[in-house]
């Protein structure tokens, strides 16, 4: 940090523990070495440390701030960065921009910006109510939930249960900024007071056949649901996602021009924008800080390698895949998918066969990835032409090397490995 | 029907939560590559499920959505039917467990099941999850099963029907103890369950074309199966590993 930025910052918000002041050192020194090993970047362990040493960290380090949570299964690292780029227009933001998602990502991301005024938070689904309750958040922002990682048990409406549980549970009252379009998160914010319900659309739709409140199938036309029994019905929305525009209360049409493709990025944006409102930040200059990201932790970047043009896009579970669809191989693109099957990409390829690959029949497409095997039949069995098989999905997009772009479309450790080679 | 083959997917939005379509896509796959006419018919939760279908798929699922199939295949009836008349009945999983006698849910609540299968499933500690590799009965001539399971149940098996396969790494149907008592699936007459979920048929291609025998009622042209050899092999040295994942806590 430059010194005239650090005087800009002027002091932490609030005076901590000796306990805290020790944790905060001992896992930066950990975090520093985990660099100079080069064993990743260290977010993660700095951040265990912390938490072991001083268990209430998170909530000392979260008051004095104005705090955003954002959880879903999908979206919630680029809605935390659309966050966090409009929040830094009006000052220093602590942000997890790294995805580290879990309590220790969330204590190193505070503590590495104690004087930031206002923090952007992605949390992941199953740690979200602790992470809650610890930072006593001002908002948080509710997207979606389906099927991911399923070996670990974490069925999908026993993640909508925890949520609502939590909003139960909050003895204070956040403003919950959720997507009134899926009917779990809908359901799991019912108990909380003050909601911003967000018309942000769902495309993938098979978690959500029945009811969460009573287990009827769910009525649904295009834009709403409802369920016949118990009438648990799609809450009206204030804010709009629309295909390239946001709709904000005031009924007016603000324009949205992202660097990031397809329409799941627009209902990022949206539920961003409704987000950042609460910090008066008007959706106009919302949108504006929206469009200067470029990528996302690696994600949509574009980069050479070995004299290729590749573009890294995260695929990393049924939901997720069926955005990228549209997106992956098109405009002439090549594509290579890549599937690793390790502990935090779930153990257990089976969703390959709930993504739609069949609506790229015909296609050309190296399978790569620890799991390049299963993929392979998969994506045959779907009628693509599997023109090769490799292990690394660089030298898939490499091997015969020609004009144009590929597309390398990875599931989580496949892509991290990936995007730490391309982005060096 | 017609001389189209049948294919019934069995409430893939109540019971479908493993990639089970893929088992429907490589069924009909590997009739229409041999020149069989497929019609895939998909029950949706407030449809009825059909007796005269010649391959029945039924998929697994989480507890409210097996609970909600399992009334709904009592209620209807159609598939014991269809059973009782010779059809190819395929059931992965929860599918099994819906059914058998009854199966028990979280919290500890009996369901009935669809009484198609002679079994009962309790729930089981812990969750069986991981690679699974089983011997199928010797007289079926399939090589051996590989697959992937994730239950909470136990099932066991009654004098009406026999196990599929016998485990040589994994848990499979798992009643008796933590380990199970070695015996993976269950099989009755044309009736067919395995805790092997999702794609099974993906990596068993064998299997596939067993059960397509059945409901097409004679024999098979021998057909290649695309990358299957080498995933099998990968599978297979990865089992030989021991790298098997731990139970879930």
């Amino acid at each position: 940090m430059s010194p005239a930025a650090k005087q800009q910052t002027g002091q932490p918000a609030t005076r901590l523990t000796w306990r805290s002041r020790l944790a905060i050192a001992a896992g930066q020194l950990a975090a520093a070495a985990s660099r100079a090993l080069g064993r990743g970047r260290g977010y993660v362990v700095g951040g265990q440390i912390m938490v072991r040493i001083s268990p209430n960290i998170i909530a000392e380090l979260a008051r004095g701030k104005r705090t955003a949570l954002i959880s879903a299964t999908n979206g919630k690292s680029t809605t935390t960065r659309f966050v966090a780029e409009a929040l830094r227009t009006l000052g220093p933001v602590a942000h997890n921009s790294t995805g580290a998602n879990m309590a220790p990502g969330v204590a190193t991301a505070l503590a590495s910006n104690r004087t930031a005024k206002s923090a952007a938070l992605e949390v992941d689904e199953a740690h979200l109510p602790a992470v809650l309750q610890a930072t006593k958040a001002d908002a948080v922002v509710l997207m979606n939930l389906s099927r991911d990682q399923l070996d670990r048990g974490a069925e999908v409406t026993r993640l909508a249960k925890r949520w609502r549980a939590m909003l139960e549970a909050a003895d204070w009252d956040p403003v919950v900024v959720a997507n009134a379009d899926d009917p779990l998160v809908a359901w799991a914010c019912q108990p909380a007071r003050n909601v911003r319900w967000v018309g942000a659309g769902q495309w993938w739709r098979d978690d959500a056949v029945l009811c969460p409140a009573c287990g009827h199938t769910l009525e649904r036309d295009q834009t709403t649901w409802h369920c016949p029994a118990c009438g648990l019905t799609r809450p009206q929305p204030t804010w709009q996602a629309e295909r390239h525009a946001i709709v904000p209360p005031d009924g007016s049409r603000v324009p949205v021009q992202l660097r990031l493709p397809g329409r799941a990025n627009v209902s990022n944006a949206t539920m961003a924008a409704a987000a950042v409102d609460l910090w008066g930040i008007p959706p106009q200059v919302a949108v504006a800080a929206f469009a200067q990201v470029e990528d996302v932790d690696g994600r949509y970047i574009e980069a050479g390698v070995d004299g290729q043009r590749v573009r890294l896009l995260l695929g990393k579970n049924p939901a997720s895949w069926t955005e990228l669809i549209d997106i992956a191989g098109q405009d002439g693109h090549r594509l290579v998918v890549a599937i690793n099957a390790r502990g935090a990409d779930g153990r257990d390829p089976s969703w390959l066969w709930d993504v739609p690959f069949e609506r790229l029949a015909g296609q050309q497409v190296w399978a790569a990835g620890e799991r390049r095997f299963d993929l392979a039949v998969r994506l045959d069995t779907a009628g693509l032409n599997v023109i090769g098989v490799a292990e690394d999905p660089l030298e898939a997009a490499t091997r015969g090397a020609s004009g144009g772009i590929v597309d390398v479309v990875a599931n989580y450790t496949a892509f991290q490995a990936a995007r730490a080679r391309v982005t060096g | 029907m017609s001389d189209a083959l049948g294919i019934v997917h069995v409430f893939p939005s109540l019971m479908g939560t493993y990639g089970d379509g893929g088992n429907v896509a490589v069924l009909a796959n590997r009739a229409r590559r041999r020149g069989i006419a497929v019609t895939t018919t998909t029950i949706g939760p407030d449809d009825r499920i059909p007796r005269q279908g010649d391959l029945y798929v039924v998929g697994g699922g989480e507890d409210h959505g097996q609970i909600a199939a399992a009334r709904r295949i009592r209620e209807q009836g159609s598939l014991n039917h269809a059973a009782d008349a010779g059809a190819t009945v395929f059931a992965v999983c929860a599918g099994l467990q819906v059914l058998g006698v009854d199966f028990e849910v979280e919290g500890g609540a009996i369901e009935p099941g669809a009484c198609i299968l002679d079994l009962t499933t309790r729930r089981r500690e812990p969750r069986a999850v991981g690679e699974v590799l089983a011997d199928p009965l010797p007289r079926l001539g399939l090589p051996p099963l590989t697959g992937y399971e994730n239950h909470g149940g136990g099932s066991l098996l009654g004098p009406g029907a026999e196990p599929l396969a016998q485990v040589r790494a994994g848990i499979g149907n798992g009643s008796g103890g933590a380990h199970g008592d070695g015996t993976e699936g269950v099989l009755a007459g044309r009736v067919l369950g395995t805790y092997l979920h999702g794609p099974v048929l993906a990596r068993n291609p064998e299997l596939a074309d067993l059960l397509l025998t059945w409901a097409t009622g004679h024999d098979l042209q021998p057909l290649d199966a695309p990358f299957v050899a080498e995933l099998r092999a990968e599978r297979a040295a990865y089992v030989a590993s021991g790298k098997l994942s731990p139970p879930a806590a």
